[in-house]
Protein backbone atom coordinates (compact mmCIF):
# COMPACT_ATOMS: atom_id res chain seq x y z
CA UNK A 1 0.00 0.00 0.00
CA UNK A 2 3.24 2.15 0.90
CA UNK A 3 3.93 1.73 -2.46
CA UNK A 4 0.80 2.93 -4.36
CA UNK A 5 0.59 6.12 -2.84
CA UNK A 6 4.42 6.77 -2.92
CA UNK A 7 4.06 6.08 -7.06
CA UNK A 8 0.64 7.64 -7.08
CA UNK A 9 2.83 10.84 -5.62
CA UNK A 10 5.37 10.41 -8.17
CA UNK A 11 3.14 10.06 -11.25
CA UNK A 12 1.39 13.48 -9.80
CA UNK A 13 4.51 14.83 -9.21
CA UNK A 14 5.25 14.08 -12.92
CA UNK A 15 2.22 15.64 -14.21
CA UNK A 16 2.33 18.78 -12.73
CA UNK A 17 5.91 19.45 -13.85
CA UNK A 18 4.34 17.95 -17.40
CA UNK A 19 1.94 20.61 -17.34
CA UNK A 20 4.28 23.39 -16.00
CA UNK A 21 6.75 23.12 -18.67
CA UNK A 22 3.33 23.10 -21.44
CA UNK A 23 1.86 26.11 -19.98
CA UNK A 24 3.68 29.32 -21.02
CA UNK A 25 3.00 27.94 -24.71
CA UNK A 26 -0.47 26.91 -24.24
CA UNK A 27 -1.06 30.06 -22.64
CA UNK A 28 0.39 32.30 -24.76
CA UNK A 29 -1.62 30.35 -28.01
CA UNK A 30 -4.78 30.86 -25.96
CA UNK A 31 -4.33 34.58 -25.76
CA UNK A 32 -2.67 35.05 -28.94
CA UNK A 33 -4.66 32.18 -31.22
CA UNK A 34 -7.47 30.75 -29.64
CA UNK A 35 -9.19 33.62 -28.15
CA UNK A 36 -8.85 36.03 -31.22
CA UNK A 37 -10.25 33.06 -33.61
CA UNK A 38 -13.09 32.92 -31.37
CA UNK A 39 -13.45 36.55 -31.51
CA UNK A 40 -13.20 37.12 -35.28
CA UNK A 41 -16.20 34.65 -35.25
CA UNK A 42 -18.22 36.42 -33.40
CA UNK A 43 -16.88 39.71 -34.58
CA UNK A 44 -18.20 37.86 -38.20
CA UNK A 45 -22.15 39.00 -36.70
CA UNK A 46 -21.35 42.35 -35.98
CA UNK A 47 -22.03 45.24 -38.43
CA UNK A 48 -20.65 49.02 -38.12
CA UNK A 49 -18.03 50.69 -39.00
CA UNK A 50 -14.79 51.57 -36.53
CA UNK A 51 -15.22 50.23 -32.94
CA UNK A 52 -18.64 50.96 -32.74
CA UNK A 53 -20.40 47.27 -33.44
CA UNK A 54 -23.96 46.12 -33.53
CA UNK A 55 -25.83 42.48 -33.98
CA UNK A 56 -26.24 42.23 -37.30
CA UNK A 57 -27.26 38.36 -38.00
CA UNK A 58 -26.40 36.93 -41.39
CA UNK A 59 -25.98 40.34 -42.52
CA UNK A 60 -22.28 40.65 -43.32
CA UNK A 61 -23.06 37.38 -44.76
CA UNK A 62 -25.79 38.86 -47.24
CA UNK A 63 -23.03 41.10 -48.01
CA UNK A 64 -20.34 38.77 -49.49
CA UNK A 65 -22.30 36.92 -51.57
CA UNK A 66 -23.54 40.65 -53.37
CA UNK A 67 -20.18 42.34 -52.88
CA UNK A 68 -18.55 41.98 -56.63
CA UNK A 69 -14.83 43.51 -54.74
CA UNK A 70 -15.16 40.08 -52.69
CA UNK A 71 -16.36 37.68 -55.01
CA UNK A 72 -13.47 39.07 -57.65
CA UNK A 73 -10.75 38.25 -55.09
CA UNK A 74 -12.14 34.64 -53.98
CA UNK A 75 -12.26 33.52 -57.48
CA UNK A 76 -8.09 35.56 -57.79
CA UNK A 77 -7.05 33.55 -54.85
CA UNK A 78 -8.78 30.01 -56.04
CA UNK A 79 -7.47 30.68 -59.57
CA UNK A 80 -3.81 31.80 -57.85
CA UNK A 81 -4.14 28.40 -56.08
CA UNK A 82 -5.46 26.10 -58.98
CA UNK A 83 -2.85 27.06 -61.24
CA UNK A 84 0.22 28.03 -59.34
CA UNK A 85 0.23 24.79 -56.93
CA UNK A 86 -0.05 22.24 -59.46
CA UNK A 87 2.73 23.98 -61.61
CA UNK A 88 4.97 24.69 -58.50
CA UNK A 89 4.71 20.87 -56.91
CA UNK A 90 5.28 19.61 -60.87
CA UNK A 91 8.40 21.65 -61.30
CA UNK A 92 10.01 20.60 -57.88
CA UNK A 93 9.04 16.77 -58.23
CA UNK A 94 10.95 17.54 -61.59
CA UNK A 95 14.16 19.12 -60.47
CA UNK A 96 14.34 16.74 -57.23
CA UNK A 97 14.13 13.70 -59.95
CA UNK A 98 16.53 15.18 -61.70
CA UNK A 99 19.23 16.03 -59.18
CA UNK A 100 18.38 12.59 -57.27
CA UNK A 101 20.95 11.03 -59.66
CA UNK A 102 24.00 10.88 -58.02
CA UNK A 103 26.15 10.86 -61.19
CA UNK A 104 24.98 13.84 -62.24
CA UNK A 105 27.56 16.24 -62.87
CA UNK A 106 27.64 19.89 -60.77
CA UNK A 107 24.65 18.74 -58.53
CA UNK A 108 25.44 20.74 -55.04
CA UNK A 109 25.46 23.70 -57.47
CA UNK A 110 21.89 22.68 -59.17
CA UNK A 111 20.52 22.59 -56.13
CA UNK A 112 22.08 25.33 -54.06
CA UNK A 113 21.25 27.77 -57.12
CA UNK A 114 17.65 26.12 -57.39
CA UNK A 115 17.29 26.86 -53.42
CA UNK A 116 18.80 29.92 -53.60
CA UNK A 117 15.07 32.10 -53.76
CA UNK A 118 13.85 30.69 -50.71
CA UNK A 119 16.48 32.92 -48.90
CA UNK A 120 15.20 35.67 -50.10
CA UNK A 121 12.73 38.06 -48.07
CA UNK A 122 9.21 38.11 -49.17
CA UNK A 123 9.39 41.94 -49.73
CA UNK A 124 13.29 42.08 -51.31
CA UNK A 125 12.32 39.40 -54.28
CA UNK A 126 8.70 41.21 -54.62
CA UNK A 127 10.02 44.45 -54.77
CA UNK A 128 12.75 42.91 -57.54
CA UNK A 129 10.40 41.33 -59.26
CA UNK A 130 7.91 44.78 -59.93
CA UNK A 131 11.03 46.34 -61.99
CA UNK A 132 11.89 43.33 -63.59
CA UNK A 133 8.01 43.23 -65.37
CA UNK A 134 8.36 47.10 -65.87
CA UNK A 135 6.63 47.88 -69.59
CA UNK A 136 9.96 48.58 -71.10
CA UNK A 137 12.09 46.38 -68.68
CA UNK A 138 14.57 43.43 -68.08
CA UNK A 139 11.64 40.98 -69.07
CA UNK A 140 10.35 42.09 -72.09
CA UNK A 141 13.61 42.64 -73.62
CA UNK A 142 15.09 39.38 -73.24
CA UNK A 143 11.97 37.61 -74.21
CA UNK A 144 11.96 40.18 -77.66
CA UNK A 145 15.60 39.57 -77.66
CA UNK A 146 15.12 35.69 -78.45
CA UNK A 147 12.23 36.63 -80.23
CA UNK A 148 9.62 34.51 -78.10
CA UNK A 149 7.38 37.80 -78.38
CA UNK A 150 7.22 40.66 -81.03
CA UNK A 151 6.37 43.57 -78.89
CA UNK A 152 6.72 44.38 -75.31
CA UNK A 153 4.07 43.12 -72.83
CA UNK A 154 1.84 45.11 -70.71
CA UNK A 155 3.17 42.56 -67.60
CA UNK A 156 1.77 45.00 -64.61
CA UNK A 157 -0.94 47.22 -66.71
CA UNK A 158 -3.16 44.22 -67.97
CA UNK A 159 -5.24 42.23 -65.84
CA UNK A 160 -4.16 38.87 -67.48
CA UNK A 161 -0.16 39.34 -67.30
CA UNK A 162 -0.76 40.89 -64.03
CA UNK A 163 -1.72 37.17 -63.06
CA UNK A 164 0.68 35.62 -64.45
CA UNK A 165 3.56 37.66 -62.88
CA UNK A 166 2.16 36.45 -59.44
CA UNK A 167 1.95 33.44 -60.38
CA UNK A 168 5.54 33.30 -61.77
CA UNK A 169 7.25 35.41 -59.09
CA UNK A 170 5.46 32.81 -56.02
CA UNK A 171 6.24 29.79 -58.12
CA UNK A 172 10.09 31.03 -58.38
CA UNK A 173 10.18 31.72 -54.44
CA UNK A 174 8.48 28.30 -53.27
CA UNK A 175 9.92 25.79 -55.63
CA UNK A 176 13.04 25.34 -54.43
CA UNK A 177 11.38 25.18 -50.82
CA UNK A 178 9.30 22.17 -52.23
CA UNK A 179 11.98 20.55 -53.81
CA UNK A 180 14.24 20.37 -50.85
CA UNK A 181 11.57 18.17 -49.39
CA UNK A 182 11.12 15.75 -52.37
CA UNK A 183 14.51 15.56 -52.24
CA UNK A 184 14.76 14.01 -49.03
CA UNK A 185 12.17 11.75 -49.38
CA UNK A 186 13.27 10.58 -52.45
CA UNK A 187 17.19 10.08 -50.45
CA UNK A 188 15.27 7.63 -47.88
CA UNK A 189 13.76 5.61 -50.88
CA UNK A 190 15.54 2.75 -50.73
CA UNK A 191 18.45 2.19 -54.30
CA UNK A 192 17.43 -1.61 -54.57
CA UNK A 193 13.75 -1.32 -55.46
CA UNK A 194 14.86 0.71 -58.65
CA UNK A 195 17.26 -1.73 -59.44
CA UNK A 196 15.45 -4.56 -59.31
CA UNK A 197 12.37 -2.81 -61.61
CA UNK A 198 15.43 -1.98 -63.74
CA UNK A 199 16.29 -5.17 -64.31
CA UNK A 200 12.98 -6.32 -64.81
CA UNK A 201 13.13 -4.20 -68.04
CA UNK A 202 10.58 -1.28 -66.15
CA UNK A 203 11.43 2.10 -68.46
CA UNK A 204 12.61 5.30 -66.51
CA UNK A 205 8.95 6.86 -66.42
CA UNK A 206 7.40 4.02 -65.09
CA UNK A 207 9.92 3.76 -62.53
CA UNK A 208 9.06 7.34 -61.46
CA UNK A 209 5.07 6.75 -61.67
CA UNK A 210 4.69 3.63 -60.28
CA UNK A 211 7.62 3.81 -57.96
CA UNK A 212 8.53 7.58 -56.52
CA UNK A 213 5.31 9.05 -56.78
CA UNK A 214 3.91 6.15 -54.62
CA UNK A 215 6.84 6.46 -52.41
CA UNK A 216 6.55 9.93 -51.84
CA UNK A 217 2.83 10.46 -51.49
CA UNK A 218 3.24 11.16 -47.84
CA UNK A 219 5.36 14.55 -48.57
CA UNK A 220 3.45 15.60 -51.75
CA UNK A 221 0.20 15.26 -49.60
CA UNK A 222 2.45 17.82 -46.68
CA UNK A 223 3.24 20.20 -49.77
CA UNK A 224 0.09 20.60 -50.66
CA UNK A 225 -1.12 21.06 -47.65
CA UNK A 226 0.87 23.90 -46.24
CA UNK A 227 0.86 25.42 -50.52
CA UNK A 228 -3.06 25.64 -50.56
CA UNK A 229 -2.81 27.05 -46.88
CA UNK A 230 0.07 29.50 -47.85
CA UNK A 231 -1.62 30.53 -51.30
CA UNK A 232 -5.24 31.20 -49.35
CA UNK A 233 -3.41 33.87 -47.36
CA UNK A 234 -1.29 35.51 -50.42
CA UNK A 235 -0.50 38.87 -49.45
CA UNK A 236 3.29 40.02 -49.19
CA UNK A 237 3.12 39.39 -53.40
CA UNK A 238 0.08 41.11 -54.75
CA UNK A 239 0.47 44.18 -52.26
CA UNK A 240 4.14 44.90 -53.46
CA UNK A 241 4.24 43.90 -56.96
CA UNK A 242 0.68 44.97 -57.96
CA UNK A 243 -1.27 46.45 -54.98
CA UNK A 244 -4.02 43.77 -56.12
CA UNK A 245 -4.38 45.85 -59.43
CA UNK A 246 -4.58 46.68 -62.67
CA UNK A 247 -8.82 47.13 -61.50
CA UNK A 248 -9.00 44.52 -58.58
CA UNK A 249 -7.11 41.48 -61.29
CA UNK A 250 -4.81 40.39 -58.01
CA UNK A 251 -6.68 40.95 -55.12
CA UNK A 252 -6.67 38.28 -52.91
CA UNK A 253 -9.03 37.93 -49.97
CA UNK A 254 -5.69 38.68 -47.16
CA UNK A 255 -5.57 41.83 -48.95
CA UNK A 256 -8.92 42.81 -49.56
CA UNK A 257 -9.13 41.91 -45.20
CA UNK A 258 -6.70 44.23 -44.97
CA UNK A 259 -7.59 46.83 -47.14
CA UNK A 260 -11.33 46.77 -45.60
CA UNK A 261 -9.95 46.77 -41.94
CA UNK A 262 -6.54 49.47 -42.14
CA UNK A 263 -6.84 51.41 -46.12
CA UNK A 264 -10.66 52.52 -45.92
CA UNK A 265 -12.78 53.06 -43.32
CA UNK A 266 -12.35 50.00 -41.03
CA UNK A 267 -15.33 47.06 -41.28
CA UNK A 268 -13.33 45.20 -38.40
CA UNK A 269 -17.38 42.92 -38.70
CA UNK A 270 -16.97 42.45 -42.35
CA UNK A 271 -13.83 41.56 -42.73
CA UNK A 272 -13.66 39.00 -39.99
CA UNK A 273 -16.36 37.41 -41.98
CA UNK A 274 -13.99 37.48 -45.07
CA UNK A 275 -11.34 35.84 -42.88
CA UNK A 276 -13.77 33.22 -42.20
CA UNK A 277 -14.12 32.25 -45.60
CA UNK A 278 -10.27 31.46 -45.94
CA UNK A 279 -10.55 29.92 -42.67
CA UNK A 280 -13.46 27.35 -44.34
CA UNK A 281 -11.47 26.99 -47.38
CA UNK A 282 -8.28 25.87 -45.55
CA UNK A 283 -10.38 23.58 -43.54
CA UNK A 284 -12.59 22.29 -46.88
CA UNK A 285 -9.62 21.89 -49.13
CA UNK A 286 -6.95 20.58 -46.01
CA UNK A 287 -10.01 17.34 -45.40
CA UNK A 288 -10.29 16.79 -49.26
CA UNK A 289 -6.67 16.49 -49.76
CA UNK A 290 -6.34 14.18 -46.88
CA UNK A 291 -8.96 12.27 -48.36
CA UNK A 292 -7.36 12.24 -51.50
CA UNK A 293 -4.59 10.71 -50.35
CA UNK A 294 -5.99 8.41 -48.33
CA UNK A 295 -8.23 6.82 -51.63
CA UNK A 296 -5.76 6.46 -53.76
CA UNK A 297 -3.87 4.39 -50.89
CA UNK A 298 -7.05 1.71 -50.53
CA UNK B 1 19.46 3.41 -80.28
CA UNK B 2 18.65 3.14 -76.38
CA UNK B 3 21.97 5.13 -76.22
CA UNK B 4 20.91 7.53 -77.91
CA UNK B 5 17.45 8.24 -76.15
CA UNK B 6 19.67 8.10 -73.13
CA UNK B 7 21.90 11.03 -74.64
CA UNK B 8 18.71 12.90 -75.60
CA UNK B 9 17.36 12.23 -71.81
CA UNK B 10 20.43 13.48 -70.78
CA UNK B 11 21.14 16.86 -72.36
CA UNK B 12 17.30 17.86 -71.73
CA UNK B 13 18.27 17.02 -68.20
CA UNK B 14 20.68 19.39 -68.13
CA UNK B 15 19.38 21.76 -70.22
CA UNK B 16 16.38 22.01 -67.48
CA UNK B 17 18.19 22.49 -64.71
CA UNK B 18 20.67 25.20 -66.28
CA UNK B 19 17.27 26.85 -67.32
CA UNK B 20 16.07 26.82 -63.83
CA UNK B 21 19.81 27.86 -61.98
CA UNK B 22 19.67 30.27 -64.42
CA UNK B 23 16.17 31.66 -63.57
CA UNK B 24 16.91 31.18 -60.13
CA UNK B 25 19.74 33.21 -59.80
CA UNK B 26 19.03 35.72 -62.29
CA UNK B 27 16.92 37.98 -59.82
CA UNK B 28 20.04 38.42 -57.46
CA UNK B 29 22.04 39.35 -60.47
CA UNK B 30 19.59 41.73 -61.40
CA UNK B 31 19.31 43.20 -57.70
CA UNK B 32 23.12 43.96 -57.35
CA UNK B 33 23.12 45.74 -60.79
CA UNK B 34 20.18 47.26 -60.12
CA UNK B 35 22.12 49.27 -57.05
CA UNK B 36 24.20 50.53 -59.54
CA UNK B 37 21.79 51.94 -61.99
CA UNK B 38 19.50 55.49 -61.96
CA UNK B 39 16.35 54.02 -61.41
CA UNK B 40 15.58 55.11 -64.84
CA UNK B 41 17.75 52.53 -66.35
CA UNK B 42 16.41 49.42 -64.05
CA UNK B 43 13.02 50.54 -66.16
CA UNK B 44 14.31 50.55 -69.34
CA UNK B 45 16.13 47.01 -68.20
CA UNK B 46 19.88 48.05 -68.16
CA UNK B 47 21.41 44.74 -67.71
CA UNK B 48 25.09 46.20 -67.56
CA UNK B 49 26.45 47.76 -64.26
CA UNK B 50 26.07 51.67 -63.86
CA UNK B 51 27.89 54.58 -61.91
CA UNK B 52 25.13 55.03 -59.68
CA UNK B 53 25.89 52.98 -56.61
CA UNK B 54 27.38 55.79 -54.85
CA UNK B 55 24.70 57.96 -55.38
CA UNK B 56 22.02 55.22 -54.43
CA UNK B 57 23.39 54.51 -51.23
CA UNK B 58 23.34 58.22 -50.38
CA UNK B 59 19.74 58.25 -51.58
CA UNK B 60 19.46 55.42 -49.39
CA UNK B 61 21.30 56.43 -45.97
CA UNK B 62 19.92 59.88 -46.32
CA UNK B 63 16.06 59.02 -46.27
CA UNK B 64 16.55 56.24 -43.99
CA UNK B 65 17.38 56.33 -40.31
CA UNK B 66 19.51 53.16 -40.98
CA UNK B 67 21.15 52.55 -37.40
CA UNK B 68 17.32 52.70 -35.63
CA UNK B 69 15.92 50.58 -38.53
CA UNK B 70 18.80 47.89 -38.33
CA UNK B 71 18.45 48.04 -34.13
CA UNK B 72 14.54 47.22 -34.72
CA UNK B 73 14.92 44.78 -37.12
CA UNK B 74 17.57 43.17 -35.41
CA UNK B 75 16.07 43.62 -31.98
CA UNK B 76 12.65 42.24 -33.22
CA UNK B 77 14.18 39.30 -34.75
CA UNK B 78 16.70 38.48 -31.82
CA UNK B 79 14.96 39.00 -28.92
CA UNK B 80 11.42 37.61 -30.79
CA UNK B 81 13.36 34.18 -31.73
CA UNK B 82 15.32 33.91 -28.56
CA UNK B 83 11.51 34.10 -26.81
CA UNK B 84 9.91 31.54 -29.29
CA UNK B 85 13.01 28.77 -28.38
CA UNK B 86 12.70 28.99 -24.98
CA UNK B 87 8.88 28.66 -24.83
CA UNK B 88 8.05 26.32 -27.62
CA UNK B 89 11.27 23.97 -26.78
CA UNK B 90 9.68 24.35 -23.44
CA UNK B 91 6.87 22.47 -24.83
CA UNK B 92 8.02 20.39 -26.81
CA UNK B 93 10.29 18.79 -23.93
CA UNK B 94 6.99 18.91 -21.58
CA UNK B 95 4.88 17.36 -24.44
CA UNK B 96 7.27 13.94 -24.87
CA UNK B 97 9.15 13.54 -21.51
CA UNK B 98 5.86 14.02 -19.28
CA UNK B 99 3.19 11.64 -18.94
CA UNK B 100 0.02 13.44 -18.68
CA UNK B 101 -3.69 12.82 -19.14
CA UNK B 102 -5.09 15.09 -21.81
CA UNK B 103 -1.90 15.12 -23.55
CA UNK B 104 -2.01 13.35 -27.04
CA UNK B 105 -5.43 15.29 -26.98
CA UNK B 106 -4.09 18.61 -26.66
CA UNK B 107 -1.26 18.34 -28.89
CA UNK B 108 -3.58 16.87 -31.41
CA UNK B 109 -5.56 19.84 -31.30
CA UNK B 110 -2.36 21.99 -31.44
CA UNK B 111 -1.90 20.28 -34.83
CA UNK B 112 -5.43 21.68 -36.19
CA UNK B 113 -4.36 24.50 -35.40
CA UNK B 114 -1.50 24.88 -37.26
CA UNK B 115 -3.91 25.62 -40.46
CA UNK B 116 -5.19 28.43 -38.86
CA UNK B 117 -4.52 31.17 -41.34
CA UNK B 118 -2.75 34.26 -39.96
CA UNK B 119 -5.52 36.14 -42.18
CA UNK B 120 -7.85 35.15 -39.67
CA UNK B 121 -6.17 36.83 -37.04
CA UNK B 122 -4.93 40.00 -37.55
CA UNK B 123 -8.05 41.89 -37.14
CA UNK B 124 -8.79 40.62 -33.50
CA UNK B 125 -5.72 40.89 -32.68
CA UNK B 126 -4.82 44.26 -33.54
CA UNK B 127 -7.91 45.79 -31.85
CA UNK B 128 -6.67 43.58 -28.84
CA UNK B 129 -3.04 45.54 -29.28
CA UNK B 130 -5.18 49.04 -29.52
CA UNK B 131 -7.00 48.06 -26.13
CA UNK B 132 -4.03 46.92 -24.47
CA UNK B 133 -2.29 49.84 -25.90
CA UNK B 134 0.65 48.22 -27.17
CA UNK B 135 0.01 49.94 -31.02
CA UNK B 136 3.57 50.66 -32.16
CA UNK B 137 5.52 48.61 -29.62
CA UNK B 138 8.10 46.17 -29.93
CA UNK B 139 5.85 43.78 -27.49
CA UNK B 140 2.98 44.01 -29.90
CA UNK B 141 5.00 42.44 -32.82
CA UNK B 142 6.96 39.77 -30.36
CA UNK B 143 4.16 38.60 -28.43
CA UNK B 144 2.02 36.24 -31.18
CA UNK B 145 5.10 35.39 -32.57
CA UNK B 146 6.37 33.53 -29.38
CA UNK B 147 4.22 30.22 -29.08
CA UNK B 148 5.07 28.39 -32.46
CA UNK B 149 3.04 25.48 -32.64
CA UNK B 150 5.69 24.17 -35.75
CA UNK B 151 8.47 25.04 -33.08
CA UNK B 152 6.56 23.04 -30.61
CA UNK B 153 6.49 20.18 -32.84
CA UNK B 154 9.54 20.39 -33.90
CA UNK B 155 11.07 19.94 -30.84
CA UNK B 156 8.69 17.39 -29.81
CA UNK B 157 10.30 15.75 -32.55
CA UNK B 158 13.83 16.23 -31.96
CA UNK B 159 13.17 15.22 -28.22
CA UNK B 160 12.49 11.51 -28.94
CA UNK B 161 16.40 11.22 -29.65
CA UNK B 162 16.67 12.33 -26.13
CA UNK B 163 18.42 9.95 -24.04
CA UNK B 164 16.02 9.29 -20.95
CA UNK B 165 18.37 7.82 -19.33
CA UNK B 166 20.28 11.14 -19.04
CA UNK B 167 17.33 12.65 -17.21
CA UNK B 168 17.24 9.96 -14.65
CA UNK B 169 20.39 10.45 -13.81
CA UNK B 170 19.99 13.60 -13.21
CA UNK B 171 17.39 13.29 -10.89
CA UNK B 172 19.45 10.78 -8.98
CA UNK B 173 21.50 13.27 -8.23
CA UNK B 174 18.62 15.83 -7.04
CA UNK B 175 18.47 17.79 -9.92
CA UNK B 176 15.40 19.58 -10.26
CA UNK B 177 12.94 19.59 -13.42
CA UNK B 178 13.79 23.44 -14.27
CA UNK B 179 17.51 22.19 -13.64
CA UNK B 180 17.51 19.37 -16.12
CA UNK B 181 16.31 21.15 -18.94
CA UNK B 182 18.34 24.29 -18.48
CA UNK B 183 21.66 22.50 -17.93
CA UNK B 184 21.20 18.59 -19.40
CA UNK B 185 18.75 19.04 -21.67
CA UNK B 186 19.79 22.42 -23.30
CA UNK B 187 22.94 21.48 -24.01
CA UNK B 188 23.19 18.05 -25.28
CA UNK B 189 19.96 19.32 -28.09
CA UNK B 190 22.24 22.71 -29.18
CA UNK B 191 22.28 21.84 -32.47
CA UNK B 192 18.69 21.48 -32.85
CA UNK B 193 18.50 25.17 -31.05
CA UNK B 194 20.68 26.06 -34.13
CA UNK B 195 18.82 24.57 -36.90
CA UNK B 196 15.76 26.29 -35.19
CA UNK B 197 17.31 29.64 -34.32
CA UNK B 198 17.82 30.10 -38.20
CA UNK B 199 14.40 29.05 -39.42
CA UNK B 200 12.36 31.17 -36.46
CA UNK B 201 14.93 34.39 -37.02
CA UNK B 202 14.30 34.25 -40.91
CA UNK B 203 10.71 34.41 -40.33
CA UNK B 204 10.93 37.02 -38.06
CA UNK B 205 12.93 39.18 -39.93
CA UNK B 206 11.25 38.90 -43.09
CA UNK B 207 7.87 39.12 -41.26
CA UNK B 208 5.97 41.89 -43.45
CA UNK B 209 2.16 41.93 -42.86
CA UNK B 210 1.57 42.36 -38.87
CA UNK B 211 4.83 44.80 -38.43
CA UNK B 212 2.64 46.97 -41.21
CA UNK B 213 -0.30 46.57 -39.21
CA UNK B 214 1.69 47.06 -36.11
CA UNK B 215 4.41 49.63 -36.60
CA UNK B 216 2.90 52.50 -37.48
CA UNK B 217 5.85 55.59 -36.95
CA UNK B 218 9.05 55.54 -38.99
CA UNK B 219 11.24 55.54 -35.99
CA UNK B 220 9.51 52.16 -35.48
CA UNK B 221 9.80 50.31 -38.61
CA UNK B 222 11.87 47.42 -39.57
CA UNK B 223 14.13 46.71 -42.77
CA UNK B 224 11.45 45.08 -44.43
CA UNK B 225 9.05 47.63 -43.64
CA UNK B 226 11.29 50.58 -45.41
CA UNK B 227 12.20 48.63 -48.21
CA UNK B 228 8.54 47.83 -48.36
CA UNK B 229 7.62 52.17 -47.86
CA UNK B 230 10.12 52.83 -50.49
CA UNK B 231 8.50 51.33 -53.27
CA UNK B 232 4.99 52.81 -51.96
CA UNK B 233 5.89 56.34 -54.15
CA UNK B 234 4.01 56.42 -57.19
CA UNK B 235 7.32 56.61 -58.77
CA UNK B 236 9.36 54.70 -56.36
CA UNK B 237 13.02 55.62 -57.27
CA UNK B 238 14.20 51.54 -58.15
CA UNK B 239 18.07 52.04 -57.67
CA UNK B 240 17.41 53.07 -53.50
CA UNK B 241 14.80 50.52 -53.63
CA UNK B 242 17.76 47.99 -55.27
CA UNK B 243 20.16 49.10 -52.15
CA UNK B 244 17.34 48.61 -49.69
CA UNK B 245 16.27 44.91 -51.24
CA UNK B 246 20.42 44.06 -50.65
CA UNK B 247 20.32 44.96 -47.35
CA UNK B 248 17.30 43.72 -46.31
CA UNK B 249 18.42 39.94 -48.02
CA UNK B 250 21.83 40.01 -46.96
CA UNK B 251 21.98 38.51 -43.36
CA UNK B 252 19.52 36.07 -44.42
CA UNK B 253 21.68 35.06 -47.29
CA UNK B 254 24.97 35.03 -45.04
CA UNK B 255 23.04 32.87 -42.75
CA UNK B 256 22.77 30.02 -45.38
CA UNK B 257 26.01 30.47 -47.09
CA UNK B 258 27.92 29.82 -43.53
CA UNK B 259 24.97 26.97 -42.58
CA UNK B 260 23.88 25.75 -45.45
CA UNK B 261 23.44 22.21 -44.03
CA UNK B 262 22.42 23.06 -40.97
CA UNK B 263 19.81 25.55 -42.75
CA UNK B 264 18.37 22.75 -44.96
CA UNK B 265 18.27 19.99 -41.53
CA UNK B 266 15.94 23.09 -40.03
CA UNK B 267 13.59 23.04 -43.00
CA UNK B 268 12.48 19.63 -43.05
CA UNK B 269 12.78 18.74 -39.74
CA UNK B 270 9.78 19.06 -38.38
CA UNK B 271 8.50 17.00 -40.74
CA UNK B 272 10.52 13.86 -40.24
Amino acid sequence: MGVGVAQSGLARKEQVSGWLFVMPALVLLGVFMIYPILWSLWMSFQVGRGMAFSFGGFANIMRLTQDPVFLRALTNTLTFLAIQVPIMLVLALLFASALNDSKLWGRSWFRTAIFLPCVTSLVAYSVVFRSMFAQDGIMNQMLMGLSIIEAPIPWLADPFWAKVVIISAITWRWTGYNMIFYLAAMQNIDRSIYEAAKIDGVPAWARFWYITIPMLKPVILFTTVISTIGTLQLFDEVNLITQGGPSDSTLTLSLYIYNLSFRFMPSFGYAATVSYVIVVLVGILTFIQFLAARDRRA
Amino acid sequence: MSNQIALIGRTATYLLLVLAAFISVFPFFWMMIGATNTSADIIKGRALPGGALWANMVNFFTSVDMPRILFNSFFIAGFGTAMTLLVSSLAGYGFEMFRSRFREKIFGSLLLMLSIPFAALMVPLFIMMANLKMINTYQAIILPTVASIFIVFYFRQATKAFPHELRDAARIDGLKEWQIFLFVYMPVMRSTYAAATIIVFMANWNNYLWPLIVLQTNEMKTLTLVVAGLTSAYTPDFGVVMVGAIFATLPTLVIFFLLQRRFVEGMLGAVK
